[in-house]
């Protein structure tokens, strides 16, 4: 009787095992590679993706598990590639193999939420923003703020800080900001993703900071930009270095971005937080890409490069409407001689490509 | 034997620590040697049941292996040591620890004399069309995810408390070491009210299964010698199910000690120990929700790894307990009835 049931359910099996077997043969004349890690860019490359793959037919799967997890994986080269939020250093890049480029630029603002001051109206200098992080400001109403902003009614209330409770691109930056700015702030915080707060409550996520700064009168926090914007916080304007107040938002972001002139050994972009110039906003960085040196395959390796290539040029209008900012195009000539210089497959340069799939858009 | 609406009971059982099974009479005389179906069925049930086993132990060795970078680098005094930096990769559990068994203490505080409440009134006191509906909105609320609590906590009740409650603790109770700090609404005394509400349903349905177990012979007994409703449940039900009490009252601190998302949303993740309770603070398994997507080097993962090691271990060491204590109870209601 058994036997007999086997029979019949080998019958019903036989054409999935047979679909199975046939499923890779039609995956050939499409790719899909995998790819995951920083949750701050998710947005903008879950979208590169999906236009891509409509253009291309190639798809590129991202999940945002965030940098840690997106690291190990490409330890491991489980991943076709990895993003990261804070660059990896050189060391750790030449040990794994792997090759780190900065795919976009996005920008972090103070928020605060004050009874009586809408967004853009308070003005802090970086060293003040480092005391109130530091807890060595614990008033709004504190000789410092109310010097610098004389127009305003400051609400006398205690200062509630807000942070992000899990490791983050925002935190990363802003931290390195405070450090540039403050040298008590490298002694006592120093910078990193996640560092050791000496105040405040911390919350998971730009949504989770965003929310307890709106239900917290007199708290300050720091979000991402787009954040900030779409949830209506009030954001504050910081003395940049030149001495001016700039509005937060894409102009001084791209003023920003485009001071950054050249690439670190490890990739990474120098000089993009607290840049000399007019209009420049300070606390500005890049989010990054991992890919391996050495490819085990070669057509997954130029599609992977040719699909960067793509997001570099054609997929630039889906950075501005996002809020975040491309990276500048002489940035992009180093980026790519760095591939052709470095990722082999076989012993091959994989980079250029003979024909890029969609150079220049569509 | 099980009361008609048992569901959470159910969902509850799963959780609960691993009951010797009462031994079934088996139909011997049924299994006939050389029955194939019969000898497969019971190596495959014996099988999933190890399985069990086999888990609990790869679980255990996993967390020993991966936690052991962090306990050679830093020694046992991981355990109460209060700094964690992960810029300078200095990390110590002591916040974490303190956090996960004060907010999960304070939850037990609260939950257990409203679950009792809610178990009494729906097998005592409640008439029989109102029993049904209630009783199955305590087990719809076991059955909203813990995200779903989070969210509300964070969106709706923490508003609450920073504009009316704490604002007013505070005016009153301000002496007190308890109540102070800005209120702020997020904290250890929000995250552990989320957490008892979020533990009441799962006591109160047991409690309640255990209450309707009372033999009603008893019960009518003692109305007949004239008790009111406190002083039979007081003397009669109380008594004749305190090892069910204690069994529910353990698995709903077995819950809150290992909640993550409803926590993490409102207890201001701050790796600090305070006294009062309006501060923020941090608990075991909200430090590893927050931490370990971005946690890049060894060192820094293994601590992790070590905090979910310390949360294994106390919730072994809480259920051993609460095992010890069931057993010394049946054996001192066993000996009373000698």
């Amino acid at each position: 009787m058994i036997a007999r049931r086997l029979r019949k359910l080998a019958r019903w099996m036989a054409p999935l095992v047979l679909l199975g077997a046939a499923l890779p043969l039609g995956a050939q004349a499409h790719l899909m590679l995998h790819g995951g890690g920083a949750t701050f860019p998710f947005p903008l490359y879950a979208k590169w993706s999906y236009e891509y793959a409509r253009l291309t037919g190639e798809r590129f799967n991202y999940q945002s598990i965030g940098s840690g997890a997106g690291i190990e994986q490409m330890r491991h080269h489980i991943f076709d590639f990895g993003a990261s939020e804070a660059p990896l250093d050189a060391a750790a890049l030449r040990r794994s193999g792997l090759i780190q480029f900065p795919m976009v630029i996005g920008g972090v603002v103070p928020v605060v939420n004050l009874p009586g001051i809408a967004s853009n109206e308070l003005k802090l200098t970086g060293p003040l923003l480092a005391d109130i992080f530091l807890g060595r400001i614990i008033t709004w109403r504190d000789p410092r703020i109310m010097a610098l902003n004389p127009h305003l009614r400051l609400p006398p209330l205690e200062i509630s800080v807000v942070t992000r409770a899990d490791g983050s691109g925002s935190t990363y930056l802003i931290t390195r900001y405070l450090g540039e700015v403050s040298a008590d702030w490298r002694l006592k915080a120093g910078n990193g993703p996640s560092v050791r707060w000496p105040v405040g409550m911390a919350s998971k996520g730009n949504e989770g900071v965003s929310s307890y700064v709106k239900q917290t009168t007199g708290s300050i926090g720091y979000v991402e930009f787009t954040y900030a914007r779409q949830n209506g916080l009030a954001t504050v304007l910081l003395q940049n270095r030149a001495g001016g107040f700039p509005l937060p938002g894409r102009a001084s972001f791209l003023a920003a971005a485009a001071k950054a002139e050249r690439q670190g050994p490890d990739g990474s972009l120098k000089g993009l937080t607290d840049q000399p110039g007019e209009g420049v906003w300070p606390i500005v960085g890049a989010s990054f890409i991992l890919i391996a040196c050495d490819q085990p395959d070669a057509r997954r390796a130029e599609a992977l490069l040719s699909f960067f290539d793509w997001c570099f040029h054609g997929g630039k209008r889906f950075v501005d409407d996002l809020d975040y900012v491309p990276i500048p195009e002489p940035i992009v000539h180093q980026i790519e001689a760095a591939w052709a210089a470095e990722i082999r497959s076989g012993g091959r340069p994989v980079w250029p490509v003979a024909q890029p799939a969609a150079r220049s858009g569509r | 034997m099980r009361h008609p609406v048992g569901g959470a009971a159910e969902i509850a059982a799963h959780r609960a620590p691993p009951q010797r099974p009462a031994e079934p009479e088996r139909p011997q005389g049924r299994s006939r040697p050389g029955n194939l179906l019969d000898v497969l069925f019971r190596t495959t049930t014996l099988c999933f049941a190890g399985l069990v086993l086999l888990l609990i132990l790869a679980i255990g060795t996993v967390l020993f292996a991966e936690a052991h970078l962090a306990f050679s680098h830093f020694g046992l005094k991981f355990l109460w040591t209060k700094e964690w930096d992960p810029v300078r990769e200095s990390f110590g559990a002591l916040p974490s620890i303190f956090g996960t068994l004060v907010s999960s203490f304070l939850a037990i505080l609260i939950a257990v004399p409203v679950s009792m409440g809610i178990a009494i009134f729906l097998t005592e006191m409640a008439p029989p069309w109102l029993q049904k509906p209630v009783g199955l909105a305590v087990e719809m609320l076991a059955a909203v995810p813990s995200i779903i609590y989070g969210m509300w906590g964070l969106f709706s009740f923490a508003p609450i408390m920073a504009r009316h409650v704490e604002p007013w603790l505070k005016h009153h109770l301000g002496f007190l070491p308890l109540f102070q700090g800005p209120p702020m609404g997020i904290g250890m005394m929000t995250a552990a009210i989320i957490l008892a509400v979020m533990i009441i349903p799962f006591i109160t349905s047991i409690t309640r299964d255990v209450f309707a177990l009372v033999p009603a012979m008893a019960k009518e007994s003692a109305y007949g010698l004239g008790a009111t409703t406190w002083e039979v449940v007081r003397n009669v039900v109380i008594p004749y199910t305190r090892t069910g009490i204690v069994g529910a009252i353990f698995l709903g601190l077995g819950r809150a000690l290992g909640e993550t998302m409803a926590v993490t949303f409102v207890i201001g993740n701050a790796h600090d120990i305070s006294l009062s309770l309006l501060s923020p603070s941090n608990t075991i398994s909200s430090t590893l929700a927050n931490e370990f997507t971005e946690a890049t080097s060894h060192l820094y993962v293994s601590s992790l790894i070590a905090l979910g090691l310390i949360l294994f271990l106390i919730t072994t060491v809480i259920l051993s307990v609460a095992k010890l204590l069931l057993w010394r109870i049946e054996r001192q209601v066993v000996g009373s009835v000698r």
